[in-house]
């Protein structure tokens, strides 16, 4: 069925069979991939991968989210959620609220994402406080809260070690991390974008010192602003070459750059295969992490859908409530209903699979 | 499987087997590709054309009561409206200063219009430097039964007072067993193809469309190609075909919107199977943009149109708009060359 004329006339034979053979990309089949004008022909090696590990299925969660600040001492340029400490329309939950707010859901999660600024006031007792109410009422939820930068912050305010946050954060209930505050590791974008974040080493550190825990984590790109397709190309293999390392990143969850709500302004905003061509390239070039994600908020859930094919595996999931995408300039639902979800996979052509944080299937 | 693509790829016509295993069970980006390399043999250039033009709904009141439909009020019902002239002149002089060449009119059935109504719409439209795109099939069959004149006869007496062409509206799917439970009121498959056939045959050019995703099967689906291949086989005049998928919010039909999959591979073979239909247009208005995008490497060779204004797909909830700025944008993103165009597919210079 795969027909390689069409990769010999596009130049890319050789790259074409490697990658059918699942042999590890360099960075300039990467570059080569991406530079590749027949898109389908990207997606279909993309989709070959994908096929190859998961098969037909097209994964699922039923998940929430919980953004329990948006205020701030990063003021990130990307960034149109945060509000500065003091800032009018600066919100903070409590432990009472956040239990509030999830509790008006219908059926309960099986996975409980949490993020939030990064608040000069709020210590770790507070997080240590909200885990465990949260574990308390939902034992069968895993609780996947708090980014590396989060992770970083609450250290430098205790005044202890990331690897201490980890510990007692993963004693209240912690069951995983989320990938955020990645963006992209490039260090002239980076410090451009988010100067205040801590850098890529910082970033892949943490991770790393979660996996040693034990706890797995996912990993982000943040793409489409001031970085090129080579910076793109880099952060893939950084974040392969950790991957070796230790081996803890479960699901990579690329995410476009939404320009509308943003300081940021970009030359050249992301069109609709460019987003496709970066998820095929980053499936083709992360050999060693299991799952990619069509993360719909950010994609539109029809491009996510269309994402499913250009070598994603995951659909995320209801989300419930979500805000930072939201605010700057998604168009997508706010949340969507589990008999929608499995009926569009299954529209897709793909097997809808509910699963847990860790994907592992359910029911 | 691959006997089929080499069959496509050597010019060879489908039959409705093989595009029905094509539809059910070729991978999604073989599709792609087959459909892509039919498209590259039929318009080598590398250009994606749009036109620039305006829908304009001359009224709304309509007799039909389509179950698919969440535009129409029944006559006497509150908020019906017919323009007025002077609406009308604003919204043609608002279309020509933002480079439109065209206006796309169509409207509800309404019981109390003569067919001397649309004529002299049509001799005010042209007092001004545009091609009038206008009416439907169903529409064309309601004029004919109210003036009790044949089809034949009102497509004449249409063309005499200035129509230029008919779009290919109000063909949903054009099998009398879909006909019938969506819009009974509406005229049937055959008169539908035979109202085109004879406005060919009277030189005028028209386009076709599907509305897919509501009651239909999707044999019915490759049916309606079928019908439209073999019409296009008989009188020649068509110069594009446009699926578009359902939306069901705020009509009379419980269904699930279909997704991007489902548009791709429904456009990529009607791209194989319309071997005699040159061009084939994307729906933006339905897919979005990122959709209709990626829909240039699924058979798709033109972005429609920039509509100026659009009515009928937002009264159902869908709402996107773009520039002409962004659908250029969008082009030359995907690799090829935009150029606005006319209704019969000619380049304007400059654009």
């Amino acid at each position: 069925m795969f027909d390689l004329s069409r990769y010999k006339r596009l130049g890319l034979a050789d790259l074409a069979e490697r990658a059918l053979a699942g042999e590890r990309l360099s960075a300039g089949d990467g570059l080569a991939l991406f530079a590749c004008p027949d898109v389908t022909a990207l997606g279909a090696l993309a989709h070959h991968r994908r096929e190859a590990l998961h098969g037909r299925k097209a994964f699922w969660v039923r998940n929430r989210h919980l953004n329990y600040t948006n205020v701030c001492v990063n003021r990130c340029a990307f960034c149109a959620y945060h509000r500065d400490p003091g800032q009018e329309g600066g919100f903070t939950l409590t432990v009472r609220e956040a239990l509030t707010k999830l509790a008006a859901d219908k059926t309960p999660p099986r996975e409980i994402h949490v993020v939030g600024g990064c608040h000069p006031g709020l210590g770790l007792d507070y997080f240590e406080e909200l885990l465990r109410a949260l574990k308390k009422a939902y034992p069968h939820a895993a609780l996947k809260c708090f980014t590396a930068v989060e992770i970083a912050h609450f250290a430098q305010l205790e005044g202890i070690t990331t690897r201490q946050v980890l510990q007692r954060l993963q004693q209240a209930g912690l069951s995983m991390l989320p990938g955020g505050g990645a963006e992209v590791f490039a260090e002239a974008v980076r410090t451009k974008i988010c100067p205040r974040k801590i850098d890529a080493q910082g970033w892949l550190r943490i991770h790393g010192e979660a996996h040693e825990l034990g706890l797995s984590t996912n990993c982000t790109l943040l793409f489409g602003h001031l970085e090129s397709r080579a910076d793109r190309v880099d952060h893939l293999l950084r974040l392969r070459e950790q991957q070796d390392r230790a081996g803890g990143f479960t699901c990579f969850i690329p995410l476009p750059f939404l320009t509308e709500n943003s300081r940021l302004k970009v030359d050249q905003p992301l069109d609709g295969l460019e987003e496709l061509r970066t998820i095929a390239v980053s499936r083709l070039l992360l050999d060693n992490i299991p799952h990619v994600k069509a993360y719909w908020v950010m994609l539109g859930v029809k491009q996510a859908q269309a994402a499913l094919y250009f070598g994603a595996d995951d659909f995320d999931g209801t989300v419930m409530e979500e805000k930072i995408g939201h605010t700057a300039g998604a168009d997508s639902e706010q949340a969507l209903a589990r008999q929608d979800i499995e009926e569009m996979l299954a529209g897709c052509g793909l097997i809808p699979v509910e699963r847990d944080a860790l994907f592992r299937e359910v029911r | 499987m691959e006997r089929l693509a080499a069959k496509i790829l050597h010019n060879g016509r489908l039959d409705f087997a093989e595009a029905r295993l094509l539809y059910e069970q070729a991978p999604l980006h073989e599709l792609a590709r087959l459909a892509h390399a039919v498209r590259l043999k039929k318009h080598p250039e590398p250009v994606v054309t749009f036109v620039s033009d305006r829908n304009i709904n001359y009224s709304n009141v309509c007799v039909c009561g389509c179950r698919f439909c969440a535009f129409f009020r029944a006559p006497g019902q509150d908020g019906g409206f017919l323009l007025t002239r002077e609406e009308l002149a604003q919204k043609v002089e608002e279309t020509l200063a933002l480079g439109g060449t065209q206006v796309l009119l169509q409207g509800g059935h309404h019981p109390d219009l003569p067919l001397s109504w649309y004529e002299d719409l049509l001799r005010f439209l042209k007092t001004y430097p545009i091609h009038v795109h206008a009416f439907s099939p169903p529409e064309i069959a309601h004029f004919a039964q109210v003036a009790g004149l044949t089809t034949a006869e009102v497509i004449a007496r249409l063309k005499a007072a200035g129509l230029d062409s008919i779009p290919g509206g109000g063909a949903e799917i054009l099998v009398d067993e879909v006909r019938r439970k969506i819009s009974p009121r509406k005229c049937g498959a055959d008169q539908w193809l035979e109202i085109m056939e004879q406005a060919h045959a009277q030189g005028l050019k028209t386009t076709a469309t599907m509305m897919f995703g509501h009651e239909e099967t999707p044999g019915q689906r490759l049916e309606h190609l079928f019908a439209l291949r073999a019409s296009q086989d008989r009188s020649g005049g068509y110069t594009a075909f446009i699926p578009w998928t359902f939306q069901p919010a705020n009509t009379a039909i419980p269904a699930r919107p279909l997704g991007a999959v489902e548009y791709l591979r429904l456009l990529a073979v009607s791209r194989l199977v319309l071997d005699n239909i040159e061009n084939i247009q994307v729906s933006w208005v339905t897919m979005g943009p990122k959709i209709a995008q990626l829909a240039l490497f699924f058979g798709g060779n033109d972005f429609g149109s920039t509509m100026i204004e659009e009515n009928v797909v937002r009264a159902a909830g869908v709402s996107f708009r773009l520039s002409r700025e962004e659908i250029r944008r969008l082009v030359q993103g995907a690799g090829f060359t935009p150029r606005q165009r006319r209704m019969d597919y000619t380049l304007l210079e400059n654009t």
